[in-house]
């Protein structure tokens, strides 16, 4: 089952010229100030002073061209809360952050566990998605984590992924039934790792600003205890697995020790993660409430140390949409969940590559190839006969977050009113210019 | 790939800070120097109320809205007297009978009554984060009269009154809070308020209820004896999930941890924020000894709280010949 035959939507056969900007694509060892010429929708010709062939020419002078990102963890609330986020909304607000392909999670209602259902949801994407979308498909039917989705139809009918998002497969006997019968669909398991009994009434991380706020706490142990479980089942069955937006230190150390151990496991982490703590949350802003929680510094440090040395490959966004009177309640009254696609690149850059903290190449490995590989999608990349994936950058112009400049439907962003460094210009996914400043 | 440095940059894109002490949401809104000047006044009005006539006109005209979201006795009887001693327009909405009954969000709540333009709502809710979202969406001052497990600070500037004139000093007094700390508001605001002032505080009780990332903590009720003050905390029943499994029982609890008369020794002073559980965290015979301070607690807020008011909706701090002058 061939990758790409999971994304639907999108794409085109634009012809464009990009002139004098720096392409940067660390996969392919690229860092060059030239030319790229796209013809209908693919890379033509990297060059100096290309012809230009008739099609319009964009200045990348001072600017960075890259692969474009690839973000496996969106939610799309389509079906079910609409009001919330669209296909056609999410994926716009995915080409303003710079992204290419996106993979939608199945928690939505009803939930993606059917063939139908996902018949349906690729159908709407070829219509209204402004970049291409994958979806993907549920573990156990409802997300109630007692029977299996019929994975094997799934996989035929496109599921880009199995996962029970939003909560954890809370039996290791069905977990462990799950990741020997995807064995047939060559598609990944993506678990939400948490052991419920340990985050029950959790509303933050479980440490010294919890015990202050008298907020309930969310313990590290919450997460890696099932992150220990999950590991210990995909080297006893041999199956590979995803493990989704890591937030403790004790969880990437797991995950450390059992690639080291030739267990075939991968992590992703999402961009409030790597910028924020615990401390945050004393201003009991309802967009600081996440699951999981932001963690203590010492987990920042871990996390971005793990996507600095490869141990986390993906940045994925946990792009979580909800509307305003969902998040205009109480703290401790708030769903979980941050958008975070039209800022992630911003965040980072300005959180991490601007102190010198992370280099703008691994940043962009880990927000496009790094994800690509772990589903097995077409790694977006600048090379002559690629379809073009390109994501044009600005790591030095400043922009501040506001509400009323989103594209997705919802404002639920942590960033609300702050100045980032770093903005995307130009987006072409799939050949087709899907964004521009 | 080589990364220069992994240090962490502490700090970046934090939100910004909260301004000033425009409102009263948590102790943490306050300095040392802002409590010493409560605390003045409150005693200042403390004078006023022994006369004969009580009221004094400081805040004639203004309004103040008290909402109370969760059952309250003290709290929300003592804001209302408090606001009325000062002359102030008073307006209490509770939940029930009122709007919130027909699913009205809190943030429309606070809306429609800032359209009546109170100098400040006094507001208690069940949920950790209220009093922060009126006070993103009202002009008024906010006080927070308890926000779930988070705060109460006007209960923490009662007690530290109450100590203060129980011993005449703050500073370097023990107090030995006994009870389930890990779901109390007062406990959290009392243990931050009596840190400000250089008093000192050990938390008493079973392991699982006594966040020892707060305070030091002890689980031999023998312990309570080295304190000057003995601070009992309600067993908050009603925030007893069931099978959370906190304690086995509460006969267990009040074997262990009940405040007793032969547990405490002579000369030690006995608080409780009420309702109180007798029989279960204090006995009978201690909650009516002459070394309980729990009726001294609520005298103690009426005058607290108007200082609070008073403090809010005024500027600099008042003497007890200011007040004996416009009350004459």
């Amino acid at each position: 089952m061939s990758g790409s035959a999971v994304l639907a939507g999108g794409g085109g056969t634009d012809d464009l010229v990009i002139r004098g900007a720096r392409l940067l694509d660390p996969t392919e060892g690229l860092d060059e100030t030239v030319d790229v010429r796209i013809d209908q929708g693919t890379i033509s010709a990297l060059g100096a002073d290309l012809d230009v062939n008739g099609h319009r020419v964009v200045d990348g002078t001072e600017l960075v061209l890259a692969p474009a990102f690839v973000d496996p963890h969106v939610h799309l609330r389509t079906p079910g809360r609409e009001d919330e986020e669209t296909i056609a909304s999410g994926t716009a607000a995915a080409a303003a952050g710079g992204y290419c392909a996106i993979l939608a999670m199945p928690n939505t209602a009803p939930v993606v566990d059917t063939a139908d259902v996902l018949r349906g949801l690729r159908a709407r994407a070829e219509e209204e998605a402004a970049i291409p979308v994958g979806f993907s498909a549920a573990i156990t039917m409802g997300q109630e984590g007692t029977q299996l989705t019929e994975m094997g139809e799934l996989a035929g009918a496109g599921a880009a992924a199995f996962t029970d998002d939003g909560r954890p497969v809370a039996s290791a006997g069905l977990m462990r039934r799950a990741l020997e019968y995807n064995a047939i669909t060559g598609r990944r398991l993506a678990l939400h790792c948490e052991e419920p009994s340990l985050t029950r009434g959790g509303q933050m991380h479980m440490g010294a600003v919890s015990a202050e706020l008298g907020l309930g706490g969310w313990p590290s142990l919450g997460e890696s205890l099932c992150v220990s479980r999950e590991l210990s089942l995909a080297g006893d069955t041999r199956q590979p697995l995803h493990l989704m937006h890591l937030s403790a230190r004790e969880s990437v150390d797991l995950l450390r020790g059992a690639r080291a151990a030739g267990i075939e496991a991968s992590g992703e982490v999402t961009p409030h993660h790597l910028c924020l703590t615990d401390e945050a949350v004393r201003t009991l802003d309802p967009n600081l409430k996440m699951n999981p929680p932001l963690r203590t510094d010492d987990d920042r440090a871990a996390l971005i140390s793990a996507l600095a040395d490869g141990t986390i490959e993906a940045i994925a966004t946990d792009h979580a949409p909800h509307s305003r009177e969902e998040k205009d309640v109480p703290f401790e009254a708030a769903p979980f969940g941050v958008t975070g696609l039209e800022t992630a690149f911003a965040a980072l850059n300005t959180s991490l590559v601007e102190p010198g903290v992370l280099s703008l190449e691994t940043l962009l490995e880990r927000m496009s190839a790094g994800p690509a590989r772990i589903f097995g999608l077409e790694r977006p990349r600048i090379a002559v006969g690629a379809p073009a994936n390109l994501v044009l950058l600005s790591p030095k112009a400043t922009w501040r977050v506001r509400e009323d400049r989103f594209r997705s439907r919802s404002a639920n962003s942590w960033l609300l009113g702050r100045r980032l460094q770093g903005k995307v210009l130009l987006t072409v996914a799939a050949g087709r210019i899907a964004y521009e400043a | 790939m080589s990364e220069r440095s992994l240090q962490v940059v502490p700090g970046d894109l934090l939100p910004p800070r909260r301004p000033g002490r425009r409102h009263l949401l948590g102790v943490g809104d306050l300095e040392r120097v802002d409590v010493e000047r409560l605390l003045g006044t409150a005693h200042s009005f403390a004078l006023s109320q022994e006369r004969d006539t009580k009221k004094l006109p400081t805040l004639r005209g203004r309004l103040v809205v008290n909402v109370f979201f969760e059952s309250s006795t003290r709290t929300s009887s003592s804001f209302e007297l408090a606001a009325k001693r000062l002359s102030a327009d008073t307006m209490t909405m509770k939940a029930s009978g009122s709007s919130v009954e027909k699913g009205e969000s809190l943030k429309d709540t606070a809306l429609t009554l800032s359209a009546y333009d109170p100098d400040v709502i006094v507001i208690r809710h069940p949920q950790i984060g209220a009093p922060q979202l009126v006070a993103s969406v009202t002009d008024a001052h906010v006080v927070n009269a308890g926000d779930g497990k988070h705060q109460h600070p006007t209960q923490a500037l009662l007690d530290l009154y109450s100590i203060q004139e129980a011993l005449g000093r703050l500073e370097g007094v023990q107090v030995a809070i006994v009870g389930d700390v890990l779901h109390s508001r007062v406990a959290r605001s009392l243990i931050q308020a009596l840190r400000l002032v250089g008093a000192g505080v050990v938390l008493v009780g079973p392991p699982p209820l006594l966040p020892a990332e707060l305070a030091e903590v002890s689980y031999d009720i023998a312990t309570i004896k080295d304190a000057d003050v003995v601070y009992v905390l309600r067993m908050q029943r009603e925030r007893m999930e069931e099978g959370a499994n906190y304690v086995p029982s509460l006969r267990e609890y009040s074997a262990l941890w009940c405040v007793t008369p032969d547990r405490l020794r002579a000369g030690q002073k006995v608080m409780h924020p009420g309702p109180m559980n007798r029989g279960v965290e204090i006995d009978p015979r201690v909650a009516d000894s002459a070394s309980a301070l729990v009726v001294d607690q609520v005298r103690a807020g009426l005058v607290v709280r108007m200082a609070v008011l008073y403090d809010l909706l005024t500027t600099g701090p008042v003497s007890v010949e200011t007040v004996a002058g416009v009350a004459g």
